[in-house]
């Protein structure tokens, strides 16, 4: 190796004596063939491709770098981007969503408490309702059947009293009867009516 | 290693000429029987360095647009690669320079994706790496730090000379200090060039050189062929590692890059 950097000095010196620079027309491949098998030095010193290499690139760098720079980079960080947009989008709509539904489920839950206290109102509402026209009703059904029974017990005891008074002219006539039938005259109806009134005041 | 000089064994590299290690490293023309024209005094014939260049070029380019499809919404599996390297650069310079560094993301993914490809294309049998040439590793390196030197001054004036002052020194420290940081400043280039430049060569000497065996021992019949193994196993084994040295400098160019692009946007440590 030191064997060959050495020649590769040699070789820069002869170079900046410079056989090359007076003959730029020289063919890159005559030249560097012929340099690096005289000298046996590094290629890469050759200066006389350099500026045909500096030429080349230039132009494929730079095509290069313009292509990346304003039509592949872009179109790569743009699917990127749109992508990164997209998801974080859909989480967006994902957790808007949920609060929507959160939200629909407080409503439902807050819809049923109010329905089922409502029902518990409106049920007790009946009953109370219901009870009182039954005790409404009860009453009135309570005043009817006073009324009757009181009806009833002075139908009972006028018929009674008729009755009573029935039983006094049955006696006096099944007295007459008794006494016609015995003695066989006539009994004097006002004697029989007061021997009746006598012995049966009453029952 | 004169014996290993313009033998008659087969050429392991396809590049010509014998076993020198140092001939593949050769400029030649891509294309014999075209003459290209000499403009200004450039010799603008298509070279093997220049013709992989373009070839490095169009396969980022055609890849990268084919990898990416229409940039759908669900990726493919390519695409995944495409953004995956995307991702990979921007997660790279947003660590080291913040959201700031993004806008030098075209020129450190270009530099990147350029110099990988020009490694991994040059690993190929019968490939040329242009990357083990000095002056495009040095152009390269000199493009990066003509970038820092602009943004630097285009951002803080004179006050990117701070970056070679640091703060709450002793003031006679400062006469040291300055001449150190300066040098070591101007010497970035030269670092980033060689290193990438000299990895790269490395890599392929030793691999031209480990090949070159195999080709010479098997040549010398049955024991030269079981000789031959052991630098056949070298030569697989170097091969791998090249293939992370194609990417770890590529890597270590753009980080150092970035770094160099931090200093040049915060020049006050």
């Amino acid at each position: 190796m030191i064997n060959l950097f050495d020649s590769a000095w040699t070789f820069i010196q002869e170079e900046s004596h410079g056989t090359s620079h007076d003959e730029p027309a020289h063919g890159v491949a005559e030249h560097a063939a012929e340099a690096a098998h005289a000298s046996g030095g590094l290629p890469q010193l050759d200066m006389a491709t350099w500026p045909g290499q500096l030429f080349w690139l230039a132009v494929t760098f730079t095509v290069l770098f313009i292509f990346l720079w304003r039509m592949i980079l872009p179109k790569i960080g743009m699917a990127i981007e749109n992508r990164r947009d997209r998801i974080a989008d859909d989480l967006d709509a994902a957790a808007t969503l949920k609060l929507q539904s959160d939200e629909s489920a407080a409503e439902y839950e807050r819809l049923l408490t109010e329905a089922r206290s409502k029902a518990h109102a409106m049920a007790m509402d009946n009953r109370t309702a219901v009870e009182s026209e039954v005790a409404a009703e009860a009453a009135d059904a309570d005043e009817e059947i006073a009324k009757r029974q009181e009806a009833a017990e002075k139908r009972i005891s006028e018929m009674r009293t008729a009755a009573l008074a029935n039983v006094r002219d049955i006696a006096i006539e099944t007295t007459e009867a008794i006494v016609s039938e015995l003695t066989g005259t006539k009994a004097d109806s006002k004697a029989v009516a007061a021997a009746v009134d006598a012995n049966g005041t009453g029952s | 290693m004169t014996f290993l000089l313009e033998s008659e064994t087969a050429d392991a590299h396809g590049s010509g000429g014998g076993l020198d290690p140092m001939h593949q490293f050769l400029i030649s023309p891509a294309f014999e029987g075209f003459e290209f024209p000499t403009v200004f005094g450039i010799d603008l014939t298509i070279t093997n360095a220049a013709y992989y260049m373009i070839i490095t070029t169009l396969v980022i380019i055609l890849g990268l647009i084919l990898m990416t499809g229409r940039g759908a919404m669900v990726p493919t599996r390519s695409q995944s690669i495409a953004e995956l390297l995307y991702g990979f650069v921007a997660d790279m310079i947003r660590g080291i320079m913040g959201e700031e560094g993004m806008k030098f993301f075209p020129y450190i993914f270009a530099l990147f994706t350029f110099i990988l490809v020009a490694n991994l294309l040059g690993l190929l049998p019968g490939a040329y790496t242009f990357t083990s040439q000095i002056i495009v590793t040095f152009a390269l390196a000199m493009i990066s730090f003509t970038l820092v030197l602009i943004t630097g001054f285009a951002k803080n004036g004179l006050g990117f000379l701070q970056l070679f002052a640091p703060k709450g020194l002793p003031f006679m420290m400062y006469f040291l200090i300055i001449p150190i940081e300066v040098i070591s400043f101007i010497s970035r280039p030269f670092s980033l060039a060689i290193r990438l430049f000299a990895n790269m060569m490395a890599g392929h000497v030793l691999l031209k050189l480990f090949g070159g065996f195999v080709i010479m021992l098997s040549g010398l019949g049955l024991v030269g062929i079981v000789g031959a193994i052991m630098p056949l196993a070298v030569a697989t084994a170097v091969t791998a590692l090249e293939l992370m040295v194609a990417f770890l400098q590529a890597y270590v160019f753009a980080v150092l890059t970035c770094i160099y692009l931090n200093d040049a946007l915060h020049p006050s440590h």
